[in-house]
C-alpha cells in the first residue's frame, strides 16, 4: 500500500499557527468593567478567528493526523483497539451530565451506573472490590500501591521496598517512587520471564509489593505465576497486577485467581475507550476482601434498605486521586463496551487478538526472540535501527510498533495489532514491515517522505525548547 | 463477513480465521494461550450482550433515573455553554482514535493543537512554560508541591494552603507528597479571602511552598495577590496560583503578581459537567523548565526544513527516567485540553472577556436579589465575586437545599446556615425562576 498524508505549506511551513492567522489585543478594566482596576489585568492577547476559519484549520490538523479509523496502529502495550461510535453517543447523554457535589439521591443513574461497572470489572478481574476513580493507568498504579502501603502500615509493619520487572512499564516505577517506595529491579531470566531465584532472593521483610505485567511486556505469560505469588505471599507482601495486558487474558485467566491482591484495568485499552490523543483514559483498581476498606473515597455501594445506590467512604481509605470522582465520559464509554461484547465477546476479543499477533508474528521476517507470545510480540529489526525502519512503515500507510523498548530485545519492535485488524490488513502490516526490513539503510534514513512532517529533528527541539508561539523568533 | 458470535469488532470470519491458524501451525485460538492449567479460568462473568440499540435505550433509561436538576453548583467544578464546534471537531475521528505522538511526523495535526493549546496557556497566564495536560485542578495543584519540592532552595518543607480548599485538593495533595518530606498546614482566611497578616506570620524558612485560588473556593476575588507574590519571593518560597481558563481572562496576570506556577481548572471551557471530569491546567516559569510535569510539545524543523512540532524534554518523563521521573503520569487528558483549545478560539478573546465580566455581574446581580428575600443574606463575604458567593440562612441550609430539589434546582450546603450558589452562562436564564424557587421553600 501507498499512503499520502495530507500537506498543506503555506508561506514555506506546514498550516500555519491560530496565532499567525489572526490575533488582537483586547483592553481589559477600564469604566465598563464590572471590577476595579486593581483587581483586573491590563489585556489579553489571543487568536481571534471567525467559526468557519476555525473549522478549517482545526479539520486540516486533523487530516495532519493518524489515528485508529485512518489504519493499523499497532503500538505494543497500549492496545489500540477500534472505538465503538455508539458508546460517544451513550457518553454525551446530558441526563449523565451532572455536577459531581450532587446528592446521592439526585443522581441514581449515575450511581448504578458506576455500581454496575465496579461489578462488571470485579467478575472480569476475579477482584473483591473495584474503584473507578483513578483517571489513567498510572493514577490507578499510585493508588493501588497507597492501599499496599496503608494496608502494612495497619498491619504495624514498616516495609519500603516496592519490586518492579526490568521489563516493567516505566510507570510502575514512578508510580512506587511516588508512593515513597524505593524499586528494587529484578531482571528477566533467559526465558523472558521473571527470574524465579532472584525474586527469591529479592522478597524479605522489606517488601511491601511485586508488581508485575502478565502477560508481560513481550507478551508471554508468567507460567510460575503461581509460585510467584505464594513467594511473595510468605515474605509478607503483595501481588500487584498491571493491567496493561489485560486484553490478552480476558475470559481465560482472571488476576485475582493467580493470587493477585491489587489490580489496575486500563479501560482506554482493555475496553476501547477512545485514547484521544493521549488521554483521557480511566484506571479503575481492583482488590481482594482484605484490602477493600483502604480503597481511595467515595465509592459506590447499594442502600442497604436495598433500593438505589449510594456513595459511601470505606473505613481505612487512602483518600483521594482525583478530586472528584475520575473520568466519568471514559467510564460510560467502558461500561457500554463491555456490556456490548457479554462474555462471548470479551472471550472471542482475546482470542482474536492473540491470533492476529501470533499470525502477524508469522508473517513478519524480523526475528521475535522471546515466545510463545500473546496479544503483542517485540520483534527485532537486527543490525537495523528500530527507529528508522519505523520511520519507513510510515510511508507504507501503516503507523509503526512502539520500537526500542523494552530494552530485553535489541531494536526492539514491540507490536500488538489487537483483535480489529482483518487478515488482509494484517498481511498490508506485515508488508510494510517486511518491505521497510528490505529497503537500504539510505532509504530508510531519509524516511518518511509521505507524511506531513519529513523526518523531525529531536535533538534541536530539546536543546533549544520553544513550547509556544510566543518564543518563535520574527524570523519565522 | 457476518458473524453471529464473539466480539462485533473483530472482522474475523471463520475461513479466515482459519487460514491465519494454518499458517501459524496450530489447530485452534486455544493452542495459543500458554497459561498453566491451575490459574485457567474457564467460569462465567455473567455478562449478557447487549445490541448497540438495546443498550442506547437501556443507558438512556438508566441516566433518565437521574433527577433532572438546574444546578446552581460550582465549588471547583463549573459548566460553561460548549459551543458546538467543539464536539464537532474533537469527535473527528482522527482526532478522538488517536494516542500519544510517539511519532509526530505523521501525527502533526494533534501536536500542533496541542502546541496551540500550551501556547494561549501562556499568553493568558504570562509564564513562559504550560504543559499539555494534567488530570484534573486537584493533581496539578499536588504536582506543582511535588515541583516545589525538587526545586526549593531552601531546608523548608511546609506547603500552606488555604484554610477553604476543596477537600479532594487537599486529599490529592496528601497523597501526591506522601512519598516526600514535605507536609501540608494551613493557614487562616480573612471574610473569605487571604487573612494576609496572618499568613505573613506563618511564612518563613519552613515553607516550601505557598498556595492561593483566585478566584476562591467561595467565589471571592483575592486582593492581595501581589503582596503574597512579594513575600513567597523574599522568602525564597514557591507561589502557586490557583485558577481557571475564564477567571485568568479578567482576573490580575499570574506572571505579574509574581506567581511562580499556576494551576487550576482548564476544564472549565470545552467541557460539560461530566461529574467532575476535569483538565488540569499546569504553567510555570523558565527556570523549572526540566522539573515540569507531563508532556510538552515543543518546535523543531524536519527534514525539509519546515516547522514542525514534536513531544520533547522526555527525558523528564517516567519511560525514561523510570523512578526519578518528575511524575508518574503516561496517559493524560489530550482530547480535553484539545476541546478547550477550540472552545477558547471559538470564544477569542473578546467574547472571553465578555464571559468573564458576566462571571462577576451575574454573581453581583443573584446575590443582590437573594439578599431581598428575607431570611437569606447574601453574599456573607463583603468582597468581590466571582460566579459564585456564599448565602446565609436563617433557616437550617440543608432543609432550603432539599426544599429547593423539589422545586427543581441544585445549589450546595457549605454549613449549617450556609448555601453557595453559582451561576453561569450556562444557567443565567434560569435565575428568575431560582430566585422565585426560594422565594417559595423560605
Amino acid at each position: 500500500m501507498i499512503y499520502d498524508q495530507a500537506r498543506y505549506v503555506e508561506n514555506g511551513q506546514y498550516e500555519p499557527l491560530l496565532s499567525e492567522k489572526e490575533t488582537t489585543e483586547v483592553d481589559v478594566g477600564g469604566d465598563d468593567s464590572p471590577l476595579p482596576d486593581d483587581l483586573t489585568r491590563d489585556s489579553v492577547e489571543l487568536p481571534d478567528l471567525s467559526e468557519p476559519e476555525l473549522a478549517r484549520h482545526y479539520t486540516r490538523l486533523s487530516q495532519m493526523n493518524w489515528s485508529i479509523d485512518s489504519g493499523p496502529y499497532p503500538l505494543g502495550s497500549c492496545t489500540m483497539k477500534y472505538n465503538p461510535k455508539f458508546t460517544e453517543a451513550v457518553a454525551a447523554d446530558p441526563n449523565g451530565s451532572v455536577h459531581p457535589d450532587r446528592s446521592d439521591e439526585s443522581i441514581q443513574g449515575n450511581l448504578e451506573l458506576l455500581y454496575g461497572l465496579q461489578e462488571y470489572l470485579a467478575e472480569i478481574g476475579g477482584m473483591d472490590a473495584v474503584t473507578l476513580q483513578p483517571p489513567a493507568g498510572a493514577a490507578g498504579e499510585f493508588a493501588g500501591i497507597l492501599v499496599a502501603k496503608a494496608y502494612h502500615e495497619a498491619n504495624g509493619e514498616d516495609r519500603n521496598e516496592v519490586i518492579i520487572p526490568a521489563s516493567a512499564h516505566g510507570t510502575n516505577f514512578a508510580s512506587a517512587a511516588m508512593a515513597g517506595y524505593d524499586v528494587v529491579e529484578l531482571p528477566s531470566a533467559e526465558d523472558g520471564r521473571v527470574d524465579v531465584e532472584a525474586l527469591e532472593a529479592a522478597v524479605g521483610d522489606d517488601t511491601a509489593a511485586l508488581m508485575l505485567t502478565n502477560p508481560n511486556t513481550v507478551g508471554l505469560f508468567e507460567r510460575d505465576i503461581e509460585h510467584i505469588a505464594e513467594t511473595v505471599h510468605d515474605a509478607g507482601g503483595l501481588l500487584y497486577y498491571d493491567g496493561a495486558n489485560l486484553n490478552a487474558l480476558l475470559g481465560r485467566a482472571r488476576p485475582g485467581d493467580m493470587g493477585f491482591d491489587i489490580m489496575h484495568y486500563n479501560v482506554h485499552k482493555t475496553f476501547a475507550t477512545p485514547h484521544g490523543g493521549g488521554g483521557p483514559g480511566a484506571g479503575p483498581v481492583g482488590v481482594v476482601d482484605e484490602l477493600a476498606e483502604y480503597l481511595p473515597s467515595p465509592r459506590v455501594r447499594e442502600r442497604s434498605s436495598g433500593s438505589g445506590y449510594e456513595l459511601f467512604d470505606p473505613e481505612q481509605s487512602v483518600g483521594k486521586v482525583h478530586g472528584f470522582q475520575g473520568n466519568w465520559l471514559v467510564l460510560v464509554k467502558a461500561y457500554a463496551y463491555i456490556a456490548r461484547l457479554g462474555d462471548e465477546g470479551l472471550l472471542d476479543a482475546s482470542a482474536k487478538a492473540v491470533l492476529n499477533a501470533n499470525y502477524l508474528g508469522s508473517q513478519v521476517e524480523f526475528d521475535i526472540p522471546y515466545g510463545p507470545y500473546h496479544h503483542e510480540f517485540a520483534a527485532t529489526s537486527g543490525e537495523k535501527d528500530a527507529a528508522d525502519v519505523a520511520k519507513r512503515m510510515l510511508d507504507y500507510g501503516v503507523h509503526p510498533p512502539t520500537t526500542k523498548w523494552p530494552e530485553m530485545v535489541p531494536e526492539a519492535m514491540l507490536t500488538e495489532p489487537t483483535e480489529i485488524e482483518s487478515k488482509k490488513s494484517l498481511d498490508d502490516l506485515a508488508a510494510a514491515f517486511n518491505n521497510a526490513a528490505a529497503d537500504d539503510e539510505e532509504t530508510l534514513a531519509d524516511a518518511p517522505t509521505r507524511t506531513t512532517a519529513r523526518r523531525i529533528d529531536q535533538v534541536s527541539a530539546a536543546r533549544n525548547p520553544r513550547l509556544s508561539w510566543r518564543a518563535l523568533g520574527d524570523d519565522e | 463477513m457476518t458473524r453471529e458470535r464473539g466480539s462485533p469488532y473483530a472482522p474475523h470470519a471463520d475461513a479466515e480465521a482459519a487460514a491465519m491458524l494454518d499458517a501459524i501451525g496450530v489447530d485452534d485460538e486455544e493452542a495459543l494461550f500458554d497459561i498453566p492449567e491451575g490459574v485457567r479460568f474457564d467460569g462465567q462473568f455473567g455478562i449478557d450482550s447487549r445490541s448497540e440499540q438495546a443498550l442506547r435505550r437501556e443507558l438512556s433509561a438508566l441516566l433518565a433515573k437521574n433527577d433532572d436538576l438546574t444546578e446552581f453548583m460550582g465549588r471547583g467544578h463549573y459548566d460553561h455553554y460548549v459551543p458546538s464546534l467543539v464536539d464537532n471537531l474533537s469527535q473527528r475521528a482522527e482526532f478522538l482514535t488517536s494516542y500519544t505522538q510517539y511519532q509526530p511526523e505523521i501525527t502533526q495535526g494533534f501536536l500542533q493543537a496541542l502546541f496551540e493549546y500550551q501556547s494561549m496557556l501562556v499568553d493568558l497566564t504570562g509564564l513562559p512554560v504550560a504543559n499539555c495536560s494534567m488530570y484534573d485542578s486537584a493533581t496539578a495543584l499536588a504536582e506543582a508541591a511535588r515541583l516545589a519540592d525538587r526545586v526549593r532552595q531552601a531546608s523548608g518543607s511546609v506547603v500552606l494552603v488555604p484554610e477553604f480548599l476543596r477537600s479532594g485538593k487537599r486529599g490529592v495533595l496528601d497523597n501526591y507528597l506522601a512519598g516526600t518530606e514535605m507536609t501540608v498546614e494551613t493557614y487562616p482566611m480573612d471574610d473569605g479571602n487571604v487573612d494576609f497578616e496572618a499568613l505573613s506570620d506563618r511564612v518563613d524558612d519552613e515553607t516550601a511552598m505557598v498556595y492561593a485560588e483566585n478566584p476562591t473556593v467561595r467565589g471571592t476575588i483575592e486582593e492581595h495577590l501581589g503582596d503574597i507574590g512579594t513575600l513567597a519571593s523574599e522568602n525564597d518560597t514557591l507561589f502557586c496560583l490557583g485558577t481557571d481558563l475564564v477567571a485568568l481572562a479578567l482576573l490580575e496576570e499570574p506572571a505579574s503578581v509574581g506567581a511562580d506556577v499556576v494551576v487550576g481548572e482548564a476544564g472549565v471551557l470545552g467541557l460539560p459537567t461530566a461529574y467532575g471530569m476535569g483538565l488540569g491546567l499546569f504553567a510555570t516559569r523558565e527556570e523549572y523548565l526540566r522539573q515540569v510535569p507531563g508532556r510538552l510539545v515543543g518546535i523543531s524543523e524536519d527534514a525539509d526544513d519546515k516547522r514542525a512540532y514534536t513531544l520533547t524534554l522526555q527525558t523528564r518523563e517516567q519511560h525514561i527516567r523510570r523512578e526519578r521521573a518528575t511524575s508518574n503520569i503516561c496517559t493524560n487528558q489530550a482530547w480535553v485540553a484539545l476541546r478547550a483549545a477550540i472552545h477558547l478560539a471559538w470564544l477569542g478573546p473578546s467574547g472571553l472577556v465578555d464571559l468573564a465580566e458576566d462571571c462577576v455581574r451575574d454573581a453581583t446581580d443573584l446575590a443582590e436579589r437573594l439578599d431581598e428575600l428575607v431570611g437569606l443574606q447574601a453574599p456573607v463575604h463583603d468582597r468581590h465575586h466571582f460566579r459564585e458567593f456564599v448565602v446565609h440562612t436563617d433557616q437550617p441550609a440543608a432543609a432550603i437545599a432539599g426544599d429547593l430539589e423539589t422545586e427543581g434546582y441544585a445549589v450546595h450546603v457549605v454549613g449549617e446556615h450556609l448555601l453557595q450558589v453559582c451561576i453561569t452562562d450556562a444557567n443565567a436564564h434560569e435565575a428568575d425562576a431560582l430566585v422565585a424557587a426560594f422565594e417559595e421553600v423560605l
